[in-house]
């Protein structure tokens, strides 16, 4: 039977790491991350899992530990957020490269400078070409489903790449909620054995990974990862579909919430879209056609299904919890703009960005966002980009 | 000369009671103001890494710059670098200077680039309440490592003799005068000085006992011998139990880094340098404050 517990999402991702039972992780502490590897890590002195744990020197060291390790064909994964995330920037594409699944969460924090340490997504987004497969969590619940589901992902030999679970800093990795922990029976069946790999622990066939890579084949590896992510985009819903059957919540790319009949809508990630859902509840009771598209996955970008869920609504307001600073948009804009590009039934849309630094985002907030469309769609005159809830 | 009082901030302080920092801040004001005699108090700037001792930027009225966790160092040498007048004084911690960023400290050494890094050795992650650092003892008991560490500490002011530094102390949070006697030598000294300071943390790594029952003041030491530098220096390994010395263990007088640099632009080109430089500079920031006033 599943446990109904209390946990806060640094600790159902120390909870999933304990019954995924990797071979190896390496971490450096972080706020708000360091509670998942220090959890975590309390568990490999317990001889609850027979992880090798390293408490490497860097970020850049945690990533290049997690890279070797996983190159020798083992179960690895980590944990950072913010500064920690920027800093292994440079191996991040080095295990994407070389189709490491190593799974990683990541608690989604403000990137310095200023210093902050609360929550925005400017650390995720700034990875985001990175070739790491990046999915996103409302709750505390998902972020547990979405890490076990990771595991399936990111090994399946048709993807291969390496994968990050985020959550948001404080509002989750803090915050208590009563969350469904699966038998630790049923998440290793879920996730079922580390598949063979080729690896160079294979003493029988020695081989080089990373060998140099010129202009004879540097394209064709390029283009076979690039491949590789584009297999997650019928994977993904697979694995969230059966999750579903199994344990009776249901994952795809993105959740429509009352989009069905509605002439307006928001696009949003992570846990501000619980806070928006209540916005939507409200004005559907004064009788509002409004609706919203959480999008859990970001990397690959489902451009098709947002397509399909947004062409027929007429105003769409976008939600960046990150600014591009290109003075255009927030990182989520343009590929909404990119996934309708081809429909004939083209919306109105706006971006807004909201929440940098943890800035609290309130019902009154996503009220003003959902007022300024119903003017957009009355007057038919639109602009692209709105900061909220900031003094200027 | 400026009044220490005039060195305090409106920041509230949010060390813990009882913290090691609260030594290091009391003893660099009292040095900074001793020395604002001599050196303009504009001239000093200190840079900070991240974690609980980088929050002394903000009690100290100088100049200052915040950097990111383990780059405190190289950041202080770009400012020192831009203007070789200022007197550039760096607060970092031991996770941040041995750990997250320690090749920027050797490189610092080997330069012999003229700044001070006073290192808040409470040989733990203070900030993030509690892990191993790279002078935490084998079998260190930290959040990250409940079962102990496997590791053995490295000795960074052995590190740091070998990279080249021309200065080279070590002080403790209790007993401020010698602390602040330390500091003094270390910012008045011509070249790179470390001063690896035992910081007590009371809340994560209490080891004021500990230290009190071993450590004693360096006398009848030849600072200018490297020899006697390095044998006083491997005398505590930061893992054993040792009698453990404060004080200068080596002080040697050579060029810096900004000399050299002078010295090969005005060989090479013969016209500019440095001074002339930053004269020309000082002279377009007075032009500056001049048409605002
Ligand atoms: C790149 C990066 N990684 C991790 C952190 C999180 N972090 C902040 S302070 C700190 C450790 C602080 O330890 P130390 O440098 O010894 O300073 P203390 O708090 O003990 O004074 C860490 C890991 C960060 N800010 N940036
Ligand atoms: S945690 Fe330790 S180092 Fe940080 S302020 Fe408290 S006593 Fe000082
Ligand atoms: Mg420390």
């Amino acid at each position: 039977m599943p446990q109904r517990l209390t946990k806060t999402a640094n600790e159902v991702f120390a909870e999933a790491m304990r019954q995924i039972n990797p071979d190896v992780v390496a971490a450096y502490p972080i706020t708000p991350a360091t509670e998942v590897v220090q959890i975590f890590s309390q568990f490999v002195a317990d001889g609850k899992v027979k992880t090798e744990f390293v408490a490497v020197e860097s970020e850049h060291s945690a990533m290049s530990a997690c890279i070797g390790a996983s190159a020798c064909g083992v179960r690895t994964l980590t944990g950072t957020s913010s500064q920690g995330l920027a800093y292994m920037w440079e191996m991040l594409y080095i295990a994407s490269g070389l189709r490491l699944p190593i799974v990683m969460a990541v608690v989604n924090r403000a990137l310095s400078s200023p210093i902050n340490i609360h929550c925005d997504h400017s650390d995720t987004m700034g990875a985001r070409d990175c070739g790491w497969i990046q999915i996103f969590s409302e709750n505390v619940q998902e972020s547990y489903d979405n890490f076990l589901q990771a595991v399936r992902i990111a090994e399946h030999q048709d993807v291969r790449l390496p994968v990050m679970v985020t959550t948001d800093g404080f509002i989750l990795s803090h915050c208590l909620e009563v969350v469904e922990v699966l038998e630790d029976e049923t998440v290793r069946k879920f996730i079922g054995e580390n598949p063979e790999r080729k690896s160079i622990l294979d003493v029988e066939n020695p081989f080089t990974l990373g060998a140099l890579d010129l202009q004879d084949y540097y394209f064709e590896h390029k283009r076979q990862q690039a491949e590789g992510m584009k297999n997650s985009l019928n994977l993904i819903p697979l694995i969230g579909k059966e999750f579903g059957d199994k344990f009776g919540r249901y994952y795809d790319f993105a959740e429509s919430y009352k989009l069905d009949d509605a002439e307006i809508a928001i696009v949003i990630m992570g846990s501000t879209a619980g806070t928006a859902k209540d916005v939507v509840d409200q004005l559907r009771d004064e009788g509002k056609k409004v609706g919203l598209l959480k999008l859990r996955v970001f990397r690959p970008f489902p451009a098709n299904v947002i397509q399909k869920a947004l062409e027929n609504i007429k105003v769409v307001g976008i939600m960046d919890r990150a600014d591009s600073v290109n003075a255009i948009s927030g990182p989520l804009y343009p590929e909404i703009c990119t996934s309708l590009y081809d429909s004939d039934k083209k919306p109105l849309l706006v971006d807004y960005i909201y929440g940098l630094g943890g800035r609290e985002v309130r019902e009154e907030d996503i009220q003003l966002v959902f007022s300024e469309l119903f003017n957009i769609l009355k007057t038919g005159k639109t602009y692209n980009l709105k900061y909220i809830g900031v003094r200027e | 000369m400026i009044d220490i009082k005039n060195l305090d901030t409106y920041a509230k302080n949010t060390w813990c009671p009882g913290c090691g920092n609260f030594s290091i801040l009391n003893s660099i004001k009292s040095v900074i103001s001793e020395l604002s005699g001599q050196i303009p108090i504009e001239n000093f700037v200190i840079v900070s890494g991240i974690g609980c001792h980088a929050k002394i930027v903000d009690y100290i009225n100088v100049n200052s710059f915040y950097s990111l966790h383990g780059r405190a160092v190289p950041a202080a040498e770009g400012i020192k670098i831009a203007n070789p007048r200022l007197k550039v004084i760096v607060f970092a911690g031991d996770g941040d200077a041995y750990g997250e960023g320690l090749e920027h400290l050797i490189f610092a050494a080997k330069r012999n680039i003229d700044i001070t890094v006073i290192v808040h050795n409470n040989r733990v992650y203070g900030l993030t309440v509690g892990q191993c650092t790279p002078t935490s003892p084998l079998g260190f008991k930290g959040k990250s490592t409940p079962a102990g560490t496997v590791e053995i500490p490295f000795n960074p002011l052995h590190l740091l003799l070998s990279s080249g530094a021309t200065f080279i102390a070590r002080g403790y949070t209790h007993g401020i005068d010698l602390l602040k006697d330390i500091f003094k030598q270390a910012v008045l000294h011509k070249g790179f000085s470390i001063v690896d300071t035992l910081q007590v943390c009371v809340s994560f790594y209490n080891m004021y006992d500990y230290y009190s029952k071993r450590v004693y003041t360096l006398k009848d030491h030849n600072i200018y011998d490297y020899q006697s530098a390095l044998n006083k220096i491997k005398e505590w390994d930061y893992n054993t139990d040792s009698p453990i010395s404060l004080g200068v263990f080596y002080k040697k007088e050579t060029a810096t880094f900004e000399e050299n640099i002078v010295k090969n632009k005005n060989d090479v080109s013969g016209q500019r340098n440095i001074s002339k430089i930053i004269n020309e500079r000082q002279e377009i920031i007075k032009k500056i404050l001049a048409s605002l006033t």
